[in-house]
């Protein structure tokens, strides 16, 4: 199973680091709706997923781009780890 | 009138249309000789059902006379937008001023920045293709919104690609010279006859934020903002508009390609988020909204839902300039 914790300090890191009202990181639960919250809206989405795609190197095929998959920093980490795990790592199944 | 507890109808967006009439006669003037001290009305019509329906309520209410039409295509405006568009002039019998405005918007590099922008996710993309954005639908689905490109080659190929956010950007930045020129071109004119501009937008536009600020959405009245679209489109049937106008699918009229609002922002058919919108207002819940809207309770909560979202994303086209600190002797009270 991949990491899950590194995977949130990472994705947690690019969401306090790259969005305005990432603020510190500290206010956001990993169960936040970054969507609700108002952290990212739909052009964030894409950045999200661009920068997914090249830490993670694996495609986001748009089937995925969903709330569960996505719209928390726990979702996120759960999603990609299942990528990993799966060996989208040799970016197979985009 | 809209209830908690009882099922919503079509029958609750409809308007008392002379009623309304007489209100706009009643409050348009005022604004615009009284409070503006103004001493007429610019309109940019499209051939679309708002801006016709808002120049026909300024001549309603101020007189064919004190009203100008502007016509303001460019190379990629559908074909129908100046016929429709002289057609309402002639049917108000206003004055109107045709000004093509391809070459400012090929000066500021509108196309030559958007096609630049578009290669980057599609490489072979050239000024000879066809584009548009598109967004999914929030119904049936609980993918996340997010915008696509549709570009169509000379032999009529289609393709569809994901945008990235750089493109995305982009490529609307570049597109809103063609709002922001219109409105430049608007000022000029209400410059120099010392006469108002109007704003079109409808209440979903308006609500929704589906305008560009500093260009549709900077205006000194919008004299519909407070109409849902069915309205609109009531309002026009008792003004006398057309029927080649009402009858016209709303157009964003912006890409090169066919897009219509559905596709481009809203995401549902208008007259399913006016009811949606209508009982998000009125706190009428999703199942009691379902059977008007065609939908299932559950679309109708994905609607709300994503009425919340792009309320969200859009508030601050809504902000007037913040300042750092109050000026109490002038107050604020300006957007878009």
């Amino acid at each position: 199973m991949a990491e899950t914790t590194a995977i949130e300090t990472e994705v947690r890191r690019f969401i306090t680091d790259n969005f305005p009202l990432g603020g510190s990181g500290a206010d956001l639960a990993g169960s936040d709706s970054l969507l609700e919250v108002g952290v990212i809206d739909s052009v964030g989405v894409l950045e999200l997923i661009e920068h997914l795609e090249s830490t993670y190197d694996f495609q986001i095929p748009d089937a995925d781009v969903l709330p569960e998959n996505l719209d928390s920093i726990d979702a996120i980490a759960g999603y990609v780890a299942r990528r990993l795990d799966a060996g989208a790592g040799s970016n197979a199944d985009g | 009138m809209p209830t908690a507890d009882g099922p919503l109808t079509a029958d609750a967006l409809r308007l008392d249309g002379r009623a309304a009439l007489d209100e706009v006669a009643a409050t348009l003037p005022e604004l615009v000789f009284k409070r503006l001290r103004k001493r007429g009305a610019i309109v940019a019509v499209s051939g679309g059902i708002d801006s016709s329906v808002a120049a026909a309520l300024c001549v309603h209410a101020l007189g064919a006379e004190r009203v100008l039409a502007l016509l303001l295509p460019e190379s990629e405006s559908s074909g129908e937008t100046l016929d429709l568009s002289n057609l309402l002039v002639e049917h108000l019998g206003i004055e109107s001023v045709v000004e093509d405005i391809t070459p400012i918007l090929s000066a500021a590099g509108c196309y030559r920045r958007r096609d630049k922008a578009i290669q980057t996710v599609v490489p072979e993309f050239t000024s000879e293709w066809k584009a548009k954005l598109v967004l999914p639908s929030v119904l049936a689905s609980d993918r996340l919104p997010v915008f696509s490109i549709v570009v169509e080659s000379p032999a009529g190929e289609r393709t569809q690609a994901r945008l990235t956010a750089d493109a995305y950007r982009a490529v609307v930045a570049a597109t809103n010279f063609k709002q922001r020129t219109r409105k430049m071109l608007e000022y000029y004119h209400a410059d120099r006859l010392d006469w108002a501009v109007m704003g079109t937008p409808n209440r979903l536009e308006y609500d929704q934020g589906f305008f560009v600020k500093g260009g549709d959405g900077l205006a000194d009245v919008k004299p519909i903002a407070h109409l849902y679209k069915t309205q609109v489109y009531q309002l026009a049937e008792e003004l006398g508009i057309p029927e080649e106008i009402r009858s016209r699918p709303p157009t964003t009229d912006t890409y090169s390609l066919p897009q219509s609002q559905e596709e481009f922002y809203f995401s549902v058919p208008y007259q399913v988020l006016d009811l949606c919108l209508y009982a998000h207002n009125n706190g009428v819940p999703a199942a009691a909204v379902a059977d008007a809207a065609g939908l299932g309770a559950e679309d109708v909560e994905r609607v709300f839902h994503d009425i919340g979202a792009k309320r969200r994303a859009t508030s601050y086209l809504h902000e007037a300039p913040l300042l750092l600190e109050p000026v109490p002797e002038i107050g604020h009270k300006g957007e878009a």
